[in-house]
């Protein structure tokens, strides 16, 4: 009798697949299937942003003396340094990997961090793990199977250029070299978030921590690009997405420095795994601190509550903006003698800014930019009542002496009111960083900061389109939002490009935004977009009160 | 008094499924009216109607004289809600949860000392850390949090929807002793379960519904009334149980019977037992647990398909 259960658990040792890594494959398969449309959105993105940066540099810069006047403009402009790197060389090749190269790998780096993070402590947070993770499937197998969706998420997208870049005339050698800098930097940054999935307490912290070592690695290449040659240039070298630029991609490739990042994402994922096995489910190894034990008077009511959950989210997009916007405001100097290198350039700007002045042109965009990007705020703010609604959470709020009404409003509010912040926020750090290196500080504050507000009422139907959707048909509600959003982003920013006719460029509300600064301001669109825009958010919320909640 | 609450035919579709097919539901003020049903019987939509947040297909409800609906707002300083289900703000911790929920419903604005006092009572009675993120509390943790928000408040309605499903037996007490405590000082509850010694501990009423129907209500001194005794005895000699009339589920180990008895041949069997020679003889009223059986498993309702198809 004695022996059958020792025989028992002999047999059951030996049986295939008993180790911590079980499920792996099968819990990949789920992931990649749950992301089918996110995935390869994100692939889309960069491969789009890449290849039409090649595309315009094969365009404009036809000569090589324009392209050698563009490297010297660029290299000694401290601004474009920071946001784009160092110019290696001056083939079409390398223009592609300066104007996209960090900004490509900075997308799949964020891209992993989303993957990797949703796939571990989102699942987690959402209780989906533990219905899992009482199935035959290996305690490490949930962070294996999310670091393999994000290497193979990776792979894909690297595959992709290395395929569209050769066809653009790039070439092959440095398209491979640039395709894998992009390559590997996402793959180094699922190290890092696999990393911080296990220290932080949830996945928003995960995510925020995973971006946070993110944004120091843009501004530590950023500052070693701009400091000079007296100034630490090392930092270039220190973390990855530095690595795009000393990679040298067009330039006679290092090919050694891709050993960083695949260094990188070998330590995070081992210390990842060995981190994981000294976590609890549902903790992180960075302790939570306890909180208040009663609220105080500023959590009272829907709206506070509101506020609560999403400062912390206001905070990072401001604070982005404001570094953001003050560089970018501050590379307009050097615009204009970029600008005087190409004579299609100067057409180009023109034309896409209606303006005659170049710099004012370049705002212009720079405040489209601060348009489009607050509207993504807003929609990713609003949709919130649908998360909100989805988890249950909603219903405590509306099971109060709340209407549906004021519930929809307080994530509303927060949306519109939060853009109209971020586009200050632009307008004025565009100003700052314009008028410090241009002079005329004050000047350039009080026009840029009007040049972002017109904004607010474009990015306002975006956001009222969102509220429209989660009053309306809340299961669709993320898909029409984020379409809408980027059908503005294609319709603005690649409309001209892909050469569509007036009708749908004049479909995205910020076609109608007076170009500013510089334009002429008129009243009449701002006002009917603003009427508009209400018109949305106010059957939004008369259609959230006429339907099933959760 | 009115009643708290008064459903007659309600009923909810959702899409092709029927949550809800002509649902009765009366709940008087001032009792604790207990709604039993298996999973999927409709107490959740049915509670979600009742606070407005699902409309009604068809069929009328009142809510302390209010329509839930309509009135959904002004009702809600009146009620408060424990969800079978808590979903809580991760980032947020108990104590906040527990203050911003009475706010909600609109008495915190002021708070009053002695709700202060019922708050802490209630925090230590629950033996609850408030000052945790709700992140890091455990289902039962959650509903704690719930719990102590509609008990801390003063509505005269409590909507409880399976209050106690992630409860330790130590914590359920505490909150039976509660919901005592509640009735005596005449607030109304509404008890969604299916812990049937929760209801037949708590409840002074009963409303028993399956598959989107009301299929009995009445006090339990009323249910059992219809139904059959438990019999358990041991006797002197054998007995031939097939003899036996209005005698259900027997079992027979040598002389001794366990039988269910239908209450009006109770007489009889007992007499045909004596006649035998008893040893011992327990009869004891069904518990809920057998009422329920007997509900859902051999006295189905006939569900609408089989009431309009013609008896072969």
């Amino acid at each position: 009798m004695t022996t059958v259960p020792a025989v028992r658990m002999t047999k059951r040792r030996t049986l295939p697949g008993s180790g911590a890594l079980t499920g792996t494959g099968a819990l990949a398969k789920l992931a990649l299937r749950l992301d089918r449309i996110m995935l390869p959105a994100w692939v889309y993105v960069v491969v789009i942003g890449v290849a039409s940066n090649a595309y315009t540099f094969v365009k404009l810069y036809k000569t090589a003396s324009q392209r050698a006047a563009l490297v010297a403009s660029g290299n000694s402009n401290p601004a474009l340094l920071f946001l784009y790197g160092r110019l290696n060389g001056n083939s079409v090749g390398s223009l592609t990997a300066w104007r996209y190269g960090v900004w490509g790998a900075l997308f799949a780096a964020l891209m992993s961090v989303f993957l990797v993070i949703r796939h571990t402590r989102g699942d987690e947070e959402a209780g989906r793990l533990e219905l899992i993770g009482s199935a035959r499937v290996g305690r490490q197998a949930p962070l294996a199977s999310a670091i393999v969706v994000a290497a193979e998420a990776n792979a894909i997208l690297a595959a992709v250029l290395c395929l569209v870049l050769p066809v653009l005339g790039l070439p092959a050698g440095g398209s491979v070299a640039l395709s894998l800098a992009i390559g590997t930097c996402g793959l180094a940054f699922t190290g890092v978030s696999a990393v911080t999935a296990q220290l932080a307490s949830g996945a928003r912290a995960a995510r925020g921590l995973a971006i946070a070592v993110l944004g120091v690695a843009f501004l530590a290449r950023g500052v070693g690009d701009s400091a000079g040659a007296s100034g630490p240039s090392w930092l270039t070298w220190a973390l990855p997405l530095g690595w795009t630029e000393t990679l040298r991609p067009f330039a006679g490739p290092r090919w050694w420095v891709l050993a960083l990042p695949l260094a990188l994402f070998a330590a995070g994922t081992g210390l990842a795994f060995a981190l994981a096995a000294r976590r609890d489910h549902g903790a992180g190894l960075l302790p939570d601190r306890p909180g208040r034990p009663a609220a105080s008077d500023a959590l009272r009511g829907p709206f506070t509550l509101a506020w609560r959950l999403q400062r912390s989210a206001l905070g990072s997009w401001a604070a982005g903006y404001a570094v953001l916007f003050a560089i970018c405001g501050a590379a307009g100097k050097g615009i204009g003698q970029l600008a005087a290198t190409s004579g299609t350039l100067t057409k180009e700007f023109t034309r896409m800014g209606g303006q005659s002045a170049i710099v004012n042109a370049y705002l212009t965009t720079l405040m489209l930019l601060a348009g489009l990007i607050a509207a993504a705020y807003g929609v990713s703010t609003v949709l919130r009542l649908h998360a909100e609604e989805t988890a249950g959470s909603a219903d405590p709020v509306l099971a109060g002496a709340v209407s549906r009404t004021r519930w929809g409003l307080s994530h509303l509010l927060l949306a519109l009111t939060g853009a109209a912040v971020l586009l200050a926020i632009a307008g004025l750090a565009t100003g700052l960083g314009y008028g410090l290196s241009a002079g005329d500080a004050g000047g350039e504050i009080a026009r840029m900061l009007g040049a972002g507000l017109a904004q607010l009422p474009a990015a306002a139907v975006i956001i009222g389109v969102a509220a429209l959707a989660v009053g309306a048909v809340p299961d669709a509600s993320v898909a029409v939002a984020w379409t809408a959003v980027g059908l503005a982003v294609l319709l603005d920013i690649f409309g001209q490009a892909l050469q569509l006719s007036h009708w749908a460029l004049d479909l995205s509300p910020f076609t109608h935004v007076p170009k500013l600064p510089g334009g002429a301001v008129t009243a009449t669109p701002l006002v009917a977009l603003s009427v508009i825009a209400l018109a949305l958010c106010g059957s939004g919320l008369v259609a959230l009160r006429r339907r099933d909640i959760g | 008094m009115a009643n708290a609450i008064e459903a007659r035919g309600l009923r909810k579709r959702f899409g092709k499924a029927t949550a809800l097919d002509g649902l009765d539901l009366t709940v008087r003020a001032g009792e604790v009216h207990a709604f039993l049903g298996p999973n999927g019987a409709g107490k959740t939509t049915t509670i979600r109607i009742l606070l407005g947040l699902l409309r009604k297909d068809g069929g009328d409800v009142s809510m302390l004289g209010g329509d839930p609906w309509r009135d959904a707002t002004a009702l809600h300083g009146r009620l408060a809600y424990v969800p079978g289900d808590v979903t809580l703000w991760p980032s947020l911790t108990g104590g906040e949860i527990i203050d911003l929920l009475a706010k909600l419903r609109g008495d915190g604005s002021t708070a009053k000392h002695g709700d202060l006092n019922r708050r802490q009572e209630l925090i230590e009675r629950f033996d609850l850390d408030p000052s945790k993120k709700a992140r890091a509390y455990s289902k039962g943790n959650r509903q704690k949090v719930a719990l102590i928000a509609a008990l801390a408040s003063d509505a005269e309605l409590l909507l409880l929807d399976e209050p106690t499903s992630g409860l330790d037996p130590l914590m359920e007490a505490a909150f039976r002793d509660c919901v005592s405590a509640e009735r005596q000082g005449g607030r109304t509850v509404l008890l969604s379960s299916h812990i049937l010694a929760e209801a037949e501990a708590l409840a002074d009423r009963v409303t028993i519904i399956r598959a989107g129907r009301t299929v009995e209500t009445g006090t339990l001194a009323e249910m059992r009334h219809l139904t059959r005794t438990t019999v358990d005895a041991e006797l002197t000699g054998p007995l031939d149980v097939d003899t036996l009339f209005g005698v259900h589920d027997a079992a027979v180990d040598g002389n001794r019977l366990r039988c269910e008895v239908d209450n009006a041949a109770l007489n009889e069997v007992l007499r045909r037992l004596t006649a035998v020679g008893v040893q011992t003889l327990t009869c004891r009223p069904p518990t809920l647990e057998e009422l329920f059986l007997r509900h859902y498993s051999d006295q189905n309702p006939p569900s609408e398909r089989e009431r309009v198809t013609p008896a072969p």
